[in-house]
C-alpha cells in the first residue's frame, strides 16, 4: 500500500489541472464541483489505505522516494514522502475534512462567478497541504508550505472586487512572509549546524537520528527553533503574527473552514512535531512557544467576547485554540497538542461551515427580500434553531465540543493539554491557570454566540425572516458528520486516569504517535512530575475544575443573552473604555500599522521619492542625455553627399597605407 | 623589354584615373565605370604579379574579380535603373535621402 502514497498529494493536483484549464468551458457547476470532490475523496481513500495499513505495521516509518530533485556533493534532496503515524493522522485529518468541505462548496458556492476558479483553488490548496503535510524533507515541506500560503491568498481574495477582501489577502499573504523568512532561517542554519558536524542532510528521519550531534540546550539549536518557532507563528496566527486570520475572513466560509481552521494553520503546529527532536533540545524555546501559547490563547479569546460578527467570533476562537495546540508543544505535550488539532480540525469546520449555513440562509432571505442587510451580524439573526434545526443541532454538538463539557471531543483534548501544562516537567501552574481562564472565556463566547444566532426573539427585518430557509443536503451531509466526529472524535485519545471509566479503554492515540515522540520525550525528561504523576485524585481534580470553568461561561453566556438580554448593554454602558478596546481588538491592528506599517511605508516613499527618483532614474536619463548631445554634435559629419564619404575613404586607404611604408 | 614594373606602374595610373574619377564625376554611370576601372587595374597587377611570381594564385584572385564585378555590375545598374524612375536623374548629389 506504501507505494501508492504519491498518488495522495497526485489526485487533487489532477483536478486542480483540469479545473483549472478546462473549468471556464465546463461551465456546469456539477461536473466541476464532482471532478474536485471525486479527486480529494480519491485521496482520502488512498490516505485511508495508507493509514489502516501502517495501523497494523510493527515498522513505523516509511519513505517514498518518487524522483530525485537536487544531488549535490553528498546532499540529495528528492521529491519525497514520509509516512510514519503523525503524518498519516494529518493526512486522514486533510482528506477526510478537506472532502466534507468539497461536497459543501457544492451547494454553499451554487451560482458564484468563477465557480471553477475556486474548486481550482481548493484542490490546489489540497496538494500544497498534503505536501507539506507528506514531504519527507524539509525542503518538499517548505514547498507545500509556500503553496497554501499562495492558495490562502487566492482564496481570501476570491471576492477581489471587494476592496476589503482584496486587502485581507494582501494582508495575509505579507504576514505570512515575516514567518517564512524565520522558516527559511531556521531551516538553512539548521542544514549549517548539522553540516558543520559532518552531516550534509534536509531529510527529516536523518535530522531525527542526528540531532544528538546538536549540544542539547545550546545555542544552536535554539536559535534554529526559535527561527522555526518563528514560522509557525506566522502560518498558525500566534501573537506577534496573528492579525492577519481574522481578516481571513473576508473569504468563502468554506475556505475559512478548511484552511483558516482546520488545516492550514495547523501547519506550524505540525511543523513542531515533525521537528520534536530538536525541539525538546531547547527548553529555552519551549518555554517560549508555551508562554506564547497561552498568552496567544487568552488575548484572543478576551478580543472574541466582543465581536458581533459570527466568523470573526469563530475565527478569534481558532486563534485561542491554536494558541492551546502551541501551549501543549511547549509543555511536551506533543500528542495531547496532536490530537487538539484533530479534535479542533472536527469542531471548528463544522463550527463554521455551521456558520456558512447560517450566512448562506440570511443572505438568501435577505436576497428574497431586496434588503442590504450584513447577514453575518449576529444581532440581526436570533432564534434561528426553529428555522434551521440540522444546522442548530451541530452547531450546538460542535460547541459543546470546544467549550471541553465532559465527554465531548474537545474536553479530552483539552483537558490533557491542562493536565500536562500544570504537572508537566516543563510545565507551569500559572500556565494552567490562563489556559483554564480561556477556557471558560471559550465556552462564554461560544455559548453567547448560539444563543445570539439561535435562541431569543428572531430580530432579523421583518420583510426577510419569513424566507430563511434549512440549507441543502449538500450542505448538512457535511455537517452532520463532522458533528458527529466533533462528539465522538475524543475517544480515541481517553486519558488513562478515565480509561477506567470506559472498560479499561486504553489512549488509542497516544499509543499510535508514541514512535514519533516517545523516544524524544524519554530522551530529554519531557513527562509528568513524579509527585504527581499517580494522583488521580489531582488528575480528578483538574478535570473538574477546568470542565467547572466551562460551566460558569455557558451560565454566564446564558443569563446575559437569554436571562436578562438588556445586561449586555447596560454593561457596555458601565465599561465603555473596556469594552471599547476589546470590541476594536485591543487596537493591534492600529498598533502596528502606527510601529511597523507606517514606518515601512516611510521607508518605502523615501526609497521612492529620494532613492529612485533622484539616483537611479537620474543615473539613467544623465546616461541618455550625455549620449544624444554627443550624438547632436557628431551628426554635422554625416553630410549625405556620396563623395565626402567617397573622399574619407580614400583619405583613410591613403592613411593607413602611407602608415605602413613609412611608419 | 617590358618589365614587370611597367606593369605594375601602368595598373597603378589607372588605378588612380579610376580613384579620381569616382571623387570628381557626378554621373553615377561614369562613377561606376571608374570603379571598373580601378577592379581592372588591381586584375592586371594580379596577372603581373602571378606570371612574375611564377605563382597561379593571381590568376584565380581575378577570376574571382570579375565574377564579382559581373554581378557588381548587374546589381549596380538594377539600382540605377531605380533610382532613376524616383528622381528622374542619376547625379550622385542627388543621393541624399539618407543624411540629416
Amino acid at each position: 500500500m506504501y507505494d501508492y502514497l504519491w498518488l495522495i498529494p497526485f489526485f487533487p493536483l489532477v483536478g486542480f489541472v483540469i479545473n483549472g484549464l478546462l473549468g471556464k468551458k465546463i461551465r456546469n457547476e456539477a461536473i466541476i464541483g464532482g471532478i474536485a470532490t471525486l479527486m480529494i475523496f480519491l485521496s482520502f481513500l488512498v490516505a485511508c489505505g495508507n493509514f489502516f495499513t501502517l495501523l497494523k505495521d510493527s515498522e513505523k516509518v516509511h519513505q517514498q522516494v518518487i524522483a530525485s530533485w537536487m544531488s549535490i556533493g553528498n546532499l540529495q534532496i528528492d521529491w519525497g514522502f514520509l509516512l510514519d503515524p503523525l503524518s498519516a493522522l494529518m493526512i486522514m485529518v486533510v482528506t477526510g475534512v478537506g472532502t466534507l468541505i468539497h461536497l459543501y462548496s457544492i451547494g454553499y458556492m451554487h451560482g458564484e462567478t468563477g465557480f471553477y476558479r475556486f474548486f481550482a483553488y481548493l484542490n490546489l490548496f489540497c496538494f500544497s497541504m498534503l505536501m507539506l503535510v507528506l514531504g519527507n524533507n524539509a525542503l518538499v515541506m517548505f514547498v507545500g508550505w509556500e503553496g497554501v500560503g499562495l492558495c490562502s491568498y487566492l482564496l481570501i481574495g476570491y471576492y477581489f472586487d471587494k476592496k476589503s477582501a482584496g486587502d485581507a489577502a494582501k494582508k495575509a499573504f505579507v504576514v505570512n512572509r515575516i514567518g517564512d523568512f524565520g522558516f527559511i532561517c531556521g531551516l538553512l542554519t539548521l542544514f549549517w549546524a548539522l553540516g558543520s558536524k559532518g552531516v550534509w542532510t534536509v531529510n527529516f528521519v536523518e535530522i531525527a537520528e542526528n540531532a544528538h550531534l546538536l549540544e542539547s540546550g545550546g545555542v544552536v539549536v535554539t536559535v534554529v527553533t526559535l527561527a522555526f518557532f518563528l514560522g509557525a507563528t506566522g502560518k498558525s496566527a500566534q501573537i506577534p503574527l496573528f492579525t492577519w486570520l481574522p481578516d481571513a475572513m473576508e473569504g468563502p466560509t468554506p475556505v475559512s473552514a478548511l484552511i483558516h481552521a482546520a488545516t492550514m494553520v495547523t501547519a506550524g503546529v505540525y511543523m513542531i512535531g515533525r521537528l520534536n527532536g530538536l525541539f525538546a533540545m531547547a527548553p529555552d524555546t519551549m518555554m517560549t512557544i508555551a508562554i506564547v501559547g497561552a498568552a496567544t490563547a487568552l488575548f484572543a479569546a478576551s478580543i472574541g467576547l466582543a465581536q458581533n460578527d459570527i466568523k470573526r467570533v469563530l475565527a478569534y476562537s481558532t486563534v485561542s485554540q491554536l494558541g492551546y495546540m502551541f501551549m501543549a508543544m511547549g509543555v511536551g505535550a506533543f500528542s495531547a497538542g496532536i490530537f487538539h488539532l484533530m479534535t479542533h480540525a472536527f469542531f471548528k469546520a463544522c463550527l463554521f461551515l455551521g456558520s456558512g449555513s447560517v450566512i448562506h440562509g440570511m443572505h438568501h432571505a435577505y436576497h428574497k427580500a431586496h434588503l442590504h442587510d450584513d447577514p453575518q451580524d449576529m444581532r440581526n439573526m436570533g432564534g434561528l434553531r426553529k428555522k434551521m434545526p440540522i444546522t442548530f443541532i451541530t452547531f450546538l454538538v460542535s460547541t459543546i465540543a470546544i467549550s471541553g463539557l465532559p465527554f465531548f471531543s474537545g474536553f479530552f483534548s483539552k483537558d490533557e493539554i491542562l493536565w500536562w501544562a500544570f504537572a508537566g516537567e516543563r510545565g507551569h501552574w500559572m500556565l494552567w491557570l490562563v489556559g483554564a481562564i480561556a477556557a471558560g472565556m471559550t465556552a462564554f463566547y461560544m455559548f453567547r454566540l448560539v444563543f445570539m444566532t439561535f435562541f431569543g426573539e428572531q430580530k432579523t427585518d421583518p420583510r426577510a425572516k419569513d424566507h430563511i430557509p434549512e440549507s441543502g443536503l449538500t450542505i448538512t451531509l457535511p455537517l452532520m458528520v463532522l458533528g458527529t466526529l466533533a462528539a465522538i472524535g475524543g475517544f480515541w485519545g481517553v486519558p488513562h486516569v478515565l480509561g477506567g471509566i470506559f472498560g479499561h479503554m486504553p489512549n488509542y492515540l497516544e499509543n499510535f504517535l508514541a514512535p514519533v515522540f516517545e523516544h524524544t520525550q524519554v530522551l530529554n525528561g519531557i513527562e509528568i512530575k513524579p509527585e504527581m504523576a499517580h494522583s488521580k485524585a489531582l488528575e480528578f481534580g483538574m478535570m473538574g475544575v477546568s470542565v467547572g470553568i466551562a460551566l460558569v461561561g455557558i451560565l454566564g453566556a446564558w443569563f446575559m443573552y437569554i436571562k436578562n438580554p438588556e445586561l449586555p448593554g447596560r454593561f457596555v454602558a458601565s465599561f465603555t473604555g473596556l469594552w471599547r478596546a476589546v470590541y476594536n481588538k485591543w487596537y493591534i491592528d492600529e498598533l502596528y500599522d502606527a510601529v511597523f506599517v507606517n514606518n515601512c511605508k516611510r521607508i518605502g516613499t523615501f526609497l521612492w521619492k529620494g532613492f529612485d527618483v533622484r539616483i537611479v532614474d537620474g543615473i539613467v536619463n544623465g546616461t541618455a542625455w550625455v549620449v544624444k548631445g554627443v550624438g547632436s554634435g557628431l551628426r554635422y559629419t554625416q553630410s549625405g553627399f556620396l563623395h565626402n564619404y567617397a573622399m574619407a575613404m580614400v583619405v583613410g586607404v591613403v592613411v593607413i597605407v602611407g602608415y605602413y611604408i613609412f611608419g | 623589354m617590358i618589365t614587370v614594373y611597367h606593369y605594375l606602374i601602368l595598373s597603378a595610373i589607372i588605378f588612380s584615373i579610376g580613384t579620381f574619377g569616382v571623387l570628381t564625376r557626378k554621373n553615377a554611370i561614369v562613377i561606376f565605370m571608374c570603379i571598373e576601372l580601378m577592379l581592372n587595374s588591381v586584375n592586371l597587377t594580379f596577372i603581373a604579379l602571378s606570371r612574375h611570381l611564377q605563382n597561379m594564385d593571381g590568376q584565380i584572385f581575378v577570376f574571382f574579380i570579375m565574377t564579382v564585378a559581373a554581378a557588381e555590375a548587374a546589381v549596380g545598374l538594377a539600382l540605377m535603373i531605380a533610382f532613376y524612375r524616383n528622381r528622374e536623374s542619376i547625379d550622385s548629389d542627388d543621393f541624399n535621402m539618407l543624411k540629416w
